[in-house]
């Protein structure tokens, strides 16, 4: 910490705990699954702004049908 | 790599010599001590320094020569991108998915039952097993399903063996789920059997998985993460509940045998494996998922914060003279089927041809998450035998020999553990028990228990201390409990369906079994599938020898066979990829594994002495029965015969599965044969080459030159294909740092 003042140090160690937040968050998101309406909407309308994008809902029933499909779904090891 | 090698700074060679150090101190002290104990931190030593040296060194060297993985070849991923199945996922995430695939109960249970052979044969098996085996095969499996357009393990035997093999394999796998769902329930059984607490806050989960599931279906949509943290508040809220519920006049109506126990698990599964998987499956995996990461976090931190010493021997007796009672034979080949998951798992090549190889950026990372997640999964089997190690031999073995050995007196199981040369005293039991508030402690077997009341020490030495000890224990049952219940369930429905599409291909007229719509189909197939392994499940506990060692061997074998036909895949696809030079990166594993699981075959079958060989042990019981007497273990006569007939299904089962992996070989064999022989004959079924223009770093952490590529591109550190806007939420920038 030489040569930085304290309020300095603060605002760095603020900031480095902000960033580890955000990307906590990402992550669970990501890998809770949270965001793969967010990025189906994105997709849907990049492809076709005009397409009626499913709602929040009946996209995780989708979710929820297409795993039930799946022979491999959620496969867990011993 | 070698002239890259040639040129190391001299600041890689010293951080380098100082990791090799480090290991070799681990193994020294490991190896050497005898007689005092040995503290936790020389296995911690051992382990993480042989990691970090086999993935930089060993890994690579398999990625980039034997392999030749091709940064510049699309994944199934980038090319069929569909936002849901095939969509490119971040390295990072998608090792966190695939480790919650590939790990469970198996690395808790085999090494703690191992541990009857002292820490060191074990440990020994499970570090050098995984860096040379374990990892190899799921860093394989998983490179060749990415480059098939991420087909199954059953598929490309079809394809690239023939379907001789290729079906040999699918019945292989069939039957292997069963004796794993099996061995997986009574492991379950044998924790929660005559426990209030344990079967309370274990049967609850279902509630609270129901409850999940409305939230996530009607209340609030895709709200994951808010709805676990919900559900695990309350998890946590029944763990201490149990105690009351034990404790009040309900206690006996949670108190189950195991007969009854069998039932409620049967009728569970089934139930689970055909009701819609938003309402149990999904929601209890989220649940199963989070404990699992949790606890294992949970425990690697207090095992280096505590450093608790081993109290087990460095190796017993029962290694060479084959007369353990947690299980029989000696140290080769049992230990190597015993300790299965976190050494070497069949099961994870069908994880590893599953969705990970769907949802893979780069084949450069297949080492990270093929390879890295093993050597995860092979750390948390080294915190399982350490958690057996530091109890106190005495009571390690008071819970793991059946009754039919130590009796079922506190009493007559301090003299016989005593007289084998591990010191224990009635009283010592007696207060072991009364710690973790169970009733008794002696012959539970299954390695569930042990495992608890392992961490239950070690966990209360940080948080709470002899107080928390009885909350550790059961939170510990739980926990494993859980997991188990959730691979018992989807292991239930993938069963269901190899069943569903067996029987669709045997005629036309039977197609319609192959609909997931079809109720009738659905429900006939679960039902057998259930049969099957309640069926293995009901023989296991109404053994009069104790199931766990009669079953849990067969499952070793099981699971073991499985990652041979995997290994030999491996190799089959090396040789005719023209790779004969390093077909022995799978070859060697492949011959090990071989002679290990069909000499435990042989033997299991075979063997002279009954207490190992299940058609000795069927002839010593006959003629008990011609001659009218009662034979060791055996309450009456119809005990005696049980044991005869359990002898003949286990013998059966062993021999089939012998007999399958054979074929399987044979054929593999054939073909590898064909290819050496005329290699312009044999065609490699991989997808075809398509130019990637996905970019993402090859590690967890990118490297200089990856860095710069992500920004001149303009990508965040996850990657992407420049230009095109992923959709979705983007890594807030600079923050992966």
């Amino acid at each position: 910490m030489n040569g930085t003042t304290a309020p300095a140090a603060r605002t760095r160690v603020a900031g480095t705990a902000r960033r580890v937040g955000r990307w906590l968050r990402w992550y669970l998101r990501e890998v809770t699954g949270e965001s793969a309406y967010d990025r189906y909407t994105a997709r849907a309308r990049a492809q076709d702004p005009a397409v009626r994008v499913l709602t929040r809902r009946e996209f995780e029933r989708m979710r929820m049908d297409a795993r039930a499909a799946d022979p491999q779904g959620g496969a867990r090891c011993c | 790599m070698v002239r890259q090698l040639r040129q190391a700074r001299p600041r890689t060679v010293v951080i380098w010599t100082l990791v090799s150090l480090v290991a070799a101190a681990g193994w020294a002290v490991l190896a050497l001590s005898r007689g005092e104990e040995v503290s936790a931190a020389w296995m911690v030593a051992a382990a993480l320094g042989s990691y970090a040296i086999g993935y930089r060194f060993y890994s690579r060297f398999i990625a980039h020569r034997a392999l030749g993985v091709d940064k510049r070849r699309a994944t199934p991923a980038e090319r069929y991108d569909d936002g849901l199945d095939y969509h490119p996922t971040d390295r990072r995430v998608l090792l966190g998915h695939h480790f919650a695939g590939i790990s469970g109960a198996g690395p808790l249970v085999g090494p703690v039952l191992a541990a009857q052979m002292g820490y060191l044969p074990g440990t020994i098996w499970i570090i050098v097993g995984v860096i040379f085996a374990g990892a190899v095969q799921d860093m394989v499996v998983l490179f060749a399903s990415t480059r098939r357009d991420g087909k199954s393990l059953g598929q490309i035997a079809r394809e690239e063996i023939g379907p001789v093999g290729g079906i040999a394999a699918v019945i292989a796998i069939f039957t292997i789920m069963i004796i794993l769902l099996a061995v997986l329930a009574l492991v379950v059984l044998n924790a929660l059997a005559e426990s209030a607490w344990g079967t309370f806050s274990v049967g609850m989960t279902i509630p609270i998985a129901l409850f999940m599931g409305f939230y996530l279906r009607y209340l609030r949509p895709g709200k994951v993460a808010e709805v676990t943290v919900i559900g695990v508040s309350l998890l946590m809220f029944v763990i201490v509940a149990g105690r009351w519920v034990a404790n009040s006049s309900l206690g006996e109506t949670f108190t189950l045998e195991p007969g009854t126990l069998v039932i409620w698990l049967a009728v569970y599964g089934f139930a689970a494996s055909v009701v819609p998987v938003w309402l149990l499956l999904v929601p209890r995996d989220y649940l199963s998922t989070f404990m699992k990461i949790g606890t294992i976090g949970l425990l690697a931190a207090a095992i280096i914060i505590t450093v608790p010493g081993l109290k087990m021997d460095a190796i017993t007796d029962f290694a060479s003279n084959g007369e353990g009672p947690v299980f029989a034979g000696s140290l080769f080949p049992f230990v190597f089927i015993t300790i299965a998951c976190g050494a070497l798992s069949g099961f994870h090549a069908l994880i590893s041809s599953g969705t990970t190889p769907k949802m893979i950026q780069k084949e450069t990372q297949v080492r990270t998450i093929g390879y890295g997640a093993m050597l995860m999964e092979s750390s948390v089997a080294v915190m399982a035998i350490t958690a057996a190690c530091v109890l106190d031999p005495g009571i390690y073995f008071a819970m793991n020999a059946p009754p039919a050995v130590i009796g079922d007196t506190v009493q007559s199981a301090s003299e016989i553990i005593t007289s084998w040369g591990f010191t224990v005293t009635p009283d010592q039991l007696t207060a072991a028990a009364e710690s973790v508030e169970e009733g008794s402690l002696l012959s539970r077997t299954g390695g569930a228990p042990t495992l608890a009341l392992g961490l239950a020490a070690i966990l209360a030495d940080i948080l709470g201390g002899e107080a928390m000890m009885s909350f550790w224990y059961h939170f510990a049952i739980m926990f494993e409990a859980l997991f188990i219940l959730t691979a018992i369930d989807a292991g239930t429905r993938v069963g269901r369906f190899i069943l569903q599409d067996a029987i669709g291909g045997l005629h036309p007229r039977l197609a319609k079994f192959r609909s997931t719509h079809w109720w009738p189909g659905i429900w006939f197939t679960g039902a057998v599938v259930v049969g099957l392994w309640g069926g293995l499940l009901w023989i296991g506990v109404h053994d009069p020898l104790g199931g766990i060692n009669t079953l849990f061997p067969v499952f070793g074998i099981a699971n073991q066979l499985l990652a041979a036909v995997a290994l030999a895949i491996c190799t089959v696809l090396l040789v005719k990829a023209g790779r004969v030079r390093y077909a022995w990166v799978t070859g060697v594993p492949l011959v090990w594994i071989a002679i290990v699981t069909l000499t435990a075959s042989w033997q299991k079958v075979f063997s002279g002495d009954p207490a190992v060989g299940f058609l000795a042990r069927r002839s010593q019981y006959q003629d008990g029965i011609a001659a009218g007497e009662l034979l060791p273990g055996a309450r009456d006569m119809s005990d005696m015969q049980t044991i005869v007939n359990n002898a003949t299904i286990t013998a059966a089962i062993t021999g089939l599965l012998a007999i399958l992996v054979l074929v399987v070989f044979a054929d593999a064999a054939r073909m590898i044969v064909r290819s050496l022989r005329d290699p312009g004959s044999v065609t490699l079924q991989e997808a075809p080459f398509v130019e990637s223009r996905l970019i993402a770093p090859a590690g967890l952490i990118a490297t200089k030159e990856e860095k710069a590529e992500l920004v001149a591109a303009g990508l965040g550190p996850e990657g992407g294909i420049p230009g095109q806007t992923r959709g979705g939420e983007r890594t807030p920038e600079g923050a992966a740092e």
